[in-house]
C-alpha cells in the first residue's frame, strides 16, 4: 500500500510522517518517532501496556490507526516528568511500590493520568475501572490502586 | 537509632524513576543503524516429520536479507545436563510441538519478513501427536525423541525412612489424585533479542535474560566462539518468573540471522507466540497417600507424580527434585516414598515458574491435609502447628532447618484473618442452606529454598568501585527482571560503607563487564548475590579504613561509616565526608583504586537429581497464607476478596520490596488456581491471547493483601535474610481451595477452579446426599 503522508501532534509537537494506512499509531510512535515509552506488548488490545491519551481519553495506540488520529492531541509518557523530575503521578508509582519489572507502568500511569484529569477525587471503584484494561503481572495493583489515590491526593 | 542505616527500611526501589518517565529501555526499545526484523516460522503440527524445505523463494524475495532452518546450527543442541540436550535451536528432521520453531528470516521490516515466511515451503509427514503424559507413557505410545524410550525425560525414585512400616502404625490412611494444569509465566515484555555478529568471531546481544550467564555459555558453543568473544547486554527486564532463563531460540535465530546476513537482527516474539509456543509451568497429576496417627501426627507420604515435560527437558530435572524435596517440608514427615515421573508429550516445553515443581505438590499435600483434619475432626490450624518444622530440624533426606518461624506465621496469618472470628469448621455448618454467596476461609503453609544449589557454577561474585567523588559502582551479574534486587543489593553497599542509597550505582549485566553468574533463579539473588556483595564492600572499607584511620589518627576498629561520614565512634567529632576519605584514598601515597571483591556460595553439596537426599538450599523460608473466598453457588464463580501472607523471610532488607513480592506472588497464586489455563484442542491453543488465557486484571484479584513479615534471622543469608518472593506463591492455591471447601464442602483438586467445575461439584454433593437418604429405611 502506498504512504500517505500525515501530521502527528504528539506531546505538543507536530510530526510530519509518511506512513502506510494500515499501520498503528503503536508502530509509528515507536518505530518512526522514538516515543518508546509507549510499550509494545500483546499487539491486540488484551494488556494496556500502549496506551496513550488522545484528546483525554485514555487509548491503546496498537487498536488506533496512525491516519485516523491527525489532528488530535497525542500525549504519550514522554510528555510527563523523566527519569530525573518524575511528576506527581510518577512520583506516588515509585513511593507506593508500584513498579516492579516497569513494563506495564507507562500505561498504567497514562490510563491513572487519563482519569485524575477528568475526576481529580475518583472513588475506589473508579481507580479499579480505570485500570481494569492494563494488565501487570508483577504487583497484583494493589499498590497500582494505592500509588493513584496517593497522588489524587495529593494533587488536592 | 536502628541497627541500620539504610537496611530494614522502605525505600523506593532505584529504577522506579526511569520506569516510571518510560526511559527504562527494554529489548524491543533498541535499534542498531542498519537493523534488520526477524521473524520465525512456526510448525503448525504438534508432531510431524520434516521431509523438505525450501527457501528458494523467500530468499529472493525483495527486501529478504537472510533465512535460516535448522541445518544452519549444525548437530548443536542445548539443555541443563550433557545427557538432557534434547533442545535445538530450530528443529531437525522433526516437530514436536504446536508452533516448534522451523526456520527464520531477517528482512529490512517486520512486514516483510512475515510475507517471506509465507514463502518458504515446508512438506511435513504428519505424526501421531500424544499431547497427554499418561498416554505418553504407555507402552507403544509414539516416540517423541527416537533416542528416548518410553517418553521418559527424568525418572526419580527415591524413599526415606520405612514408609511401609509407617502405614502399618498409621491410625488413618488417605489416598487422593490431584491435577495442577498448565499455566504460563505471564510476563508482559515477550522474549526478545537484538544480536550483532561481527566476523571473524564476536557476538554482540541483547536480550531479555533474568539468568544471562546460561545464554553466554549457549552461544559459545553453538557458534564455536570463545566465551571473551560473547558480549551480553543486559536491558531492562520486562517479568521474567523463570520464563527467561536460557537461551531460546529466538535468541539463537537473531545470532545466525546477524551472522548470515551481516546486520543487526532484532526478533520480538508476539504475544501469540508466547502464548502458543513458549515455555511453562509444568502440569502436573499428584498421587498422594498419607499416613497419620489419630492426633493428626504426620507419619509417611508416599508419593507418585506424572509432570507433563512437553517436548524437551529443560530444567526439568530441577523440577522433579523439587517437588520431592518439598514433600519433607514444610511440615515433619519422617517417612517419605517419591516416584516422580517427567514425561515427554507433544507439548511446548515445561520449564520452571516461580516455586519451580512445588506449588503443584504443596498444593496436594496442603489440601489433603486440610481434608484429613476434616476427617479425623480435627482443627486445620492445630494439625499445621503439631506437624510444623521448627529451627533445628533435619529432614530424613537430610535437609537442615537453620532457622523456621513457621509456627509464628501461622499465629500471625489467623490473626490478621481474624480465624476466630470467621472459621467454623463445614461439619458445623454443612446443614445450613447454602446461600446464594457462600463465603469461607482456608489456611495453607509453605517452605522454599532460599539459594538454590545447582551443579557446575554455583557462586555468585560482586565487584564494587569506589569512586573518587564518593559515589560506589556495583558490578553483578545477578539480574533484576523487576523482582527489585537491583535496590535490595545497592542497600547492602551503602550500609556496609555508609552511604546513601543514591550514591550507589548498579549498571546492568554485561558479560564483558560484570562478574559470571548463576542468574536470577532458585530464589538466589538477596541470599545469594547478598552474601558476595556484603564481602566486596567490606573488602571496599578495609582499603578506605586503612587511610581513614591515619587520616583520623584512630584505630580502624574504632571508626564507624555511616550517612556520609567516617568518624571515630566514641568521639563523633574527629570525622570526615566519605567523599573526601575517597578521595584522599585515590591520591594516597603514588596513588590508588579501591576496587572491592567479595564471592560466595552455598557450602552444600549440588541438588542430587537421583536420591534427593541432603539440601535443595542454603537456607528454607517458611510461611502461611490465609484465604477469604465468596463463592456465587448459582454461577459457581469463585471470588478472593483478602487474602494473608504471613513470610518467615529472616530478615525483610527492604519491607517495600517484600510487599511487592507477597503481592505478586498472590497475583500468580489466584491467576493459577482461578483463572489461567492453556486451552488446547487437537494439538491447536485455543487460548492464544491474554484474555482467552485469563491473566488476571485488577477485578480477580484480591482488594485486600495483608503481607506480614516474621524475621527469624537466618544464620546462612546476608543480615539474616532469605527468599520471600517464591515461597510466598507455593501455598496460594491450597489457602484458596481449602477455603473453598469451608465455604461450600466440596473439594477441588483438579486446576484451575473453574465455575463449571464449582457447579458440577455443588451439583454432585447434591446427588449424593439425595441417594443417602433415599437409600436410608
Amino acid at each position: 500500500m502506498l504512504d500517505q503522508l500525515i501530521h502527528l501532534k504528539v506531546n505538543g509537537t507536530l510530526h510530519t510522517v509518511a506512513v502506510p494506512p494500515h499501520r498503528t499509531l503503536l508502530e509509528v510512535l515507536r518505530e518512526q518517532l522514538g516515543y518508546t515509552g509507549t510499550k509494545r506488548a500483546c499487539r491486540v488490545g488484551d494488556c494496556g501496556a500502549c496506551t496513550v491519551i488522545i484528546d483525554g481519553k485514555a487509548v491503546l495506540s496498537c487498536l488506533t490507526l496512525a491516519v485516523e488520529v491527525q489532528e488530535k492531541e497525542i500525549l504519550t509518557i514522554e510528555a510527563l516528568g523523566d527519569g530525573d523530575r518524575p511528576d506527581l503521578l510518577q512520583q506516588s508509582f515509585v513511593d507506593c511500590g508500584a513498579v516492579q519489572c516497569g513494563f506495564c507502568t507507562p500505561g498504567m500511569v497514562l490510563s491513572a493520568k487519563a482519569l485524575l484529569d477528568e475526576n481529580p477525587q475518583p472513588e475506589r471503584e473508579e481507580v479499579r475501572r480505570a485500570i481494569a484494561g492494563n494488565l501487570c503481572r508483577c504487583t497484583g495493583y494493589a499498590k497500582i490502586v494505592e500509588a493513584i489515590e496517593d497522588a489524587a491526593t495529593r494533587l488536592s | 537509632m536502628s541497627e541500620y542505616a539504610v537496611l530494614g527500611k522502605r525505600l523506593p526501589r532505584v529504577d522506579g524513576p526511569v520506569k516510571a518517565a518510560g526511559t527504562a529501555r527494554f529489548t524491543d526499545d533498541l535499534s542498531l543503524p542498519g537493523m534488520l526484523h526477524g521473524k520465525i516460522l512456526r510448525s503448525p503440527h504438534a508432531h510431524a516429520r520434516i521431509l523438505r524445505i525450501d527457501t528458494t523463494l523467500a530468499e529472493s524475495h525483495p527486501g529478504v536479507r537472510a533465512v535460516i532452518v535448522g541445518e544452519d546450527f549444525g548437530d548443536y543442541r542445548y539443555g541443563l545436563k550433557p545427557d538432557t540436550r534434547d533442545e535445538y535451536p530450530l528443529a531437525r528432521g522433526k516437530v514436536r510441538y504446536l508452533g516448534e520453531e522451523v526456520a527464520a528470516v531477517a528482512a529490512v521490516d517486520e512486514d516483510t519478513a512475515l510475507e517471506a515466511l509465507e514463502l518458504i515451503q515446508v512438506d511435513y509427514e504428519v505424526l501421531q501427536a500424544v499431547t497427554d503424559p499418561e498416554e505418553a507413557l504407555r507402552e507403544g505410545a509414539p516416540l517423541i525423541h527416537d533416542d528416548k524410550p518410553g517418553n521418559i525425560s527424568v525418572h526419580m525414585k527415591t524413599s526415606f525412612g520405612d514408609v511401609d512400616e509407617a502405614f502399618r502404625q498409621a491410625d488413618y490412611i488417605r489416598e487422593d489424585r490431584f491435577y495442577s494444569q498448565s499455566v504460563l509465566h505471564g510476563f508482559l515484555e515477550p522474549n526478545a533479542a537484538l544480536a550483532l555478529w561481527e566476523a571473524p568471531n564476536r557476538i554482540t546481544i541483547w536480550a531479555s535474560k533474568q539468568s544471562p550467564y546460561f545464554l553466554y555459555r549457549n552461544l559459545s558453543n553453538c557458534f564455536n566462539v570463545p566465551l571473551s568473544n560473547v558480549r551480553l547486554i543486559q536491558p531492562y527486564i520486562g517479568g521474567g518468573f523463570g520464563g527467561k532463563n536460557g537461551g531460546y531460540p529466538v535468541d539463537f535465530c537473531a545470532v545466525m540471522l546477524s551472522k548470515k546476513s551481516g546486520r543487526p537482527v532484532r526478533i520480538v516474539l508476539t504475544m501469540e507466540e508466547v502464548l502458543s509456543s513458549h515455555r511453562r509451568r509444568h502440569p502436573m497429576i499428584v498421587w498422594l497417600k498419607t499416613g497419620v496417627k489419630k492426633d493428626g501426627t504426620l507419619l509417611a507420604h508416599d508419593c507418585r507424580i506424572i509432570a507433563d515435560g512437553g517436548a524437551g527437558t529443560g530444567v526439568g530435572p530441577s523440577t522433579i527434585a523439587n517437588a520431592f524435596y518439598f514433600l519433607n517440608l514444610p511440615y515433619v514427615v519422617p517417612n517419605v516414598r517419591f516416584d516422580g515421573i517427567r514425561a515427554y508429550t507433544n507439548r511446548p516445553i515445561s520449564v520452571a515458574q516461580r516455586g519451580n515443581g512445588i506449588q503443584q505438590i504443596r498444593f496436594a499435600a496442603d489440601v489433603q491435609l486440610d481434608m484429613i483434619a476434616e476427617d479425623l475432626g480435627r482443627d486445620p490450624v492445630e494439625i499445621r502447628e503439631k506437624n510444623g518444622a521448627y529451627t533445628g530440624y533435619k529432614t530424613t533426606s537430610g535437609m537442615h532447618v537453620k532457622s523456621c518461624g513457621l509456627r509464628e506465621t501461622i499465629t500471625e496469618a489467623i490473626r490478621a484473618a481474624e480465624w476466630e472470628t470467621h472459621y467454623r469448621p463445614w461439619r458445623e455448618k454443612m446443614h445450613e442452606p447454602l446461600g446464594r454467596i457462600a463465603t469461607g476461609v482456608g489456611i495453607a503453609c509453605n517452605s522454599f529454598e532460599s539459594g538454590a544449589r545447582l551443579t557446575g557454577h554455583n557462586c555468585c561474585t560482586a565487584v564494587i568501585k569506589v569512586h573518587e567523588d564518593g559515589t560506589v559502582s556495583l558490578l553483578t551479574g545477578s539480574t533484576d527482571s523487576g523482582q527489585g534486587s537491583e535496590t535490595v543489593l545497592a542497600m547492602i553497599v551503602a550500609e556496609v560503607l555508609g552511604t546513601r542509597l543514591e550514591d550507589v550505582f548498579v549498571p546492568q549485566t554485561d558479560s564483558s563487564v560484570t562478574p559470571v553468574d548463576p542468574g536470577s533463579f532458585g530464589s538466589r539473588v538477596s541470599s545469594t548475590a547478598g552474601n558476595a556483595v556484603l564481602i566486596a564492600a567490606k573488602d571496599a572499607k578495609q582499603q578506605l579504613l586503612k587511610v581513614a584511620a591515619e587520616l583520623l589518627k584512630a584505630d580502624p576498629d574504632t571508626i564507624e561509616f555511616r550517612d556520609r561520614k567516617v568518624f571515630v565512634r566514641e568521639a563523633p567529632e574527629r570525622s570526615l565526608r566519605f567523599r573526601d576519605l575517597a578521595r584522599q584514598t585515590v591520591a594516597w601515597g603514588s596513588g590508588t583504586t579501591v576496587i572491592g571483591q567479595g564471592s560466595w556460595g552455598q557450602s552444600i553439596p549440588p541438588l542430587n537429581f537421583e536420591t534427593g537426599e541432603g539440601d535443595a538450599g542454603g537456607a528454607y523460608s517458611f510461611g502461611t497464607q490465609a484465604a477469604w473466598v465468596e463463592v456465587d453457588t448459582r454461577t459457581g464463580k469463585v471470588t478472593v476478596p483478602r487474602m494473608v501472607v504471613a513470610h518467615d523471610l529472616g530478615f525483610a532488607l527492604n519491607p517495600l520490596a517484600v510487599e511487592g513480592q507477597h503481592e505478586g506472588s498472590i497475583a500468580g497464586g489466584v491467576g493459577h488456581t482461578i483463572y489461567e489455563h492453556c486451552v488446547e484442542e487437537n494439538g491447536q491453543n485455543l487460548t492464544p491471547n491474554l484474555t482467552a488465557y485469563g491473566l488476571p486484571t485488577v477485578y480477580d484479584l484480591p482488594e485486600e493483601m495483608v503481607s506480614l513479615s516474621i524475621e527469624t534471622i537466618d544464620p546462612v543469608g546476608a543480615f539474616g535474610a532469605k527468599e520471600s518472593g517464591e515461597g510466598t506463591q507455593v501455598s496460594t492455591i491450597p489457602a484458596i481451595v481449602n477455603a473453598i471447601h469451608n465455604a461450600i464442602g466440596v473439594w477441588i483438586t483438579d486446576l484451575p477452579v473453574t465455575p463449571e467445575k464449582v457447579l458440577k461439584a455443588l451439583r454432585d454433593k447434591k446427588a449424593q446426599a439425595r441417594a443417602t437418604t433415599e437409600g436410608q429405611p
